[in-house]
């Protein structure tokens, strides 16, 4: 027997964790290009936007919600409800790393970038394709694929620590960039994150599928020692 | 029955077939049921579940045609050997059914009639009383001991079952679908009951209900009828309750508790 209603709901609610997951990447990559090309315009409305991811993550919360009440799932629909309130959390906080990105440009006012943004924009390209690779594995549970992004985590960590070594020099050979520099430093944490976020989707992935937790391992507690 | 050693399990089957002559009902069942635990017994319609249920306290003897081979452990014995008496056995083990069935006397007369007839020597007043402590149904009957049991709704009427079991301080307490005749709040006092009752005694119920399995239950055997169309019943996944419903090991029982099967 197929239980069409609740599995035409559970489609819906993965539909819309789809939907919000692409709202949060367009709102990383316009972040950081708004940032890119100073224009504050682009910024605010990353800002409003992220009201919307807001909005939208409440929406998906209620859904789920009912759905737990009303057609109380077990076993690997329990999983997957329980999986989905946690995932929208996390693309809710990644929402307002972009968001966070926004309130920079908008905070710098007058002064112009320390320097080109080259690994920035990197970083933002590949959190944001981490992002969509992690929740098209999501949508097929293909725990493999889930498996296999958290690793890719630390081309973000080492582009990270570039820009990280770079803003060092310039606050060095000039203390008088040292805002300008945290700024960038800022947007440069916000993106790591991102990536950090994608892996606690992964884990979701896998456990959806198997009923197992386990942590995937990237080098990200080595990233910290160093 | 005598105690030779102290048995780990309440209940253990052993390869147990129950057979309605040459039908086998049941087939090749070996569970172990902790004791002071639940467990429920849960699976479609016509899987065996109430028949496995009767072979732990040969009910299914009082079946013309039906016999089992396999073995019944209780307290390290086998209740189908031969030596032994199944009134004797029944006297270990309590069972209620799916509609109440109180005698048709009065409330303390239920409780008191079967430990008589077992030869209960010490105060039946107490006796009465601690029974329907046991069952949660002493502050609503203490006054009307003496009113006759049909006058009770369905849920105390199953509740002055339950004490009527206890009085004769069973192990093991067999529940047939105990709650399905009654009400949500009566459910609900016969399911906060059992997690009272399973401190001194071993439970086993089954229940279409899979909510109240997964509520209920510490352990849970999920039944199926056997792939290759015998129509035998058996039990194809025996886990903690909690995997069950949560990352259950077959996918039949995955689709019967996700409500995909049937």
């Amino acid at each position: 027997m197929i239980r069409k209603t609740f599995e035409s709901e559970i489609q819906q609610v993965k539909d819309e964790v789809l939907l919000l997951g692409s709202m949060v990447e367009h709102a990383i990559i316009g972040s950081v290009e708004a940032l890119k090309k100073r224009d504050i315009k682009a910024s605010e409305k990353i800002m409003a936007e992220d009201n919307e991811i807001n909005k939208k993550r409440f929406a998906i919360e209620n859904q789920l919600m009912i759905l737990i009440a009303t057609q109380q799932p077990m076993a690997h629909d329990l999983r997957l409800l329980a999986s989905c309130m946690e995932i929208i959390s996390e693309l809710e906080r990644m929402g307002d790393y972009a968001k966070g990105i926004a309130n920079i440009n908008l905070r710098m006012g007058e002064e112009p970038l320390l320097k080109p943004l080259i690994d920035i924009p990197r970083m933002a390209q590949k959190g944001a394709d981490m992002l969509h690779r992690a929740l098209s594995a999501f949508i097929n549970e293909d725990v493999e694929a889930a498996k296999g992004i958290p690793v890719e985590d630390d081309e973000v960590d080492a582009l990270y620590n570039q820009v990280y070594r770079e803003l060092m020099t310039f606050i060095i050979q000039d203390p008088k960039s040292i805002e300008r520099a945290n700024w960038l430093l800022w947007v440069a944490h916000n993106l790591e994150r991102v990536a950090d976020r994608v892996t606690n989707i992964c884990e979701r992935t896998v456990f959806i599928a198997t009923g197992e937790f386990s942590e995937i391992k990237s080098s990200d507690d080595e990233f910290w020692k160093k | 029955m005598q105690n030779t050693q102290i048995p780990e399990y309440a209940i253990e089957t052993k390869n147990l077939f129950v057979f309605y002559g040459s039908f086998a009902a049941v087939s090749e069942v070996n569970l172990k049921i902790e004791k002071q635990k639940v467990t429920a017994i849960i699976g479609p319609s016509g899987c065996g579940k109430s028949t496995l249920l009767r072979a732990f306290n040969r009910m299914n003897d009082f079946v013309p045609s039906s016999y089992v081979t396999g073995e019944v452990l209780m307290r390290g014995q086998n209740i189908y050997g031969s030596n032994i008496d199944p009134v004797e056995v029944r006297r270990n083990i309590g069972m209620v059914f799916q509609k109440p069935n109180p005698f048709p006397k009065s409330i303390y007369e239920n409780i008191a009639w079967g430990a008589r007839i077992n030869g209960f020597k010490g105060n039946m007043d107490e006796l009465v009383e601690q029974s329907l402590r046991g069952a949660a149904l002493w502050e609503e009957v203490k006054d009307l001991l003496k009113k006759n049991a049909y006058e009770l709704s369905g849920g105390q009427q199953q509740r002055l079952c339950i004490a009527r079991t206890i009085a004769i301080q069973p192990d093991i307490i067999l529940m047939d679908e105990p709650a399905s005749a009654l009400d949500p709040i009566s459910t609900l006092r016969i399911e906060e009951l059992m997690q009272e009752l399973k401190k001194n005694y071993t439970i086993i119920i089954v229940t279409h209900n899979m909510q109240q399995a997964a509520r209920v239950s510490d352990y849970t055997a999920m039944m199926m009828l056997e792939k290759d169309g015998s129509r035998s019943g058996t039990v194809i996944e025996f886990s903690e309750t909690k995997k069950i419903f949560t990352n259950p090991k077959d996918k039949r029982t995955e689709d019967y508790v996700t409500g995909r099967f049937g």
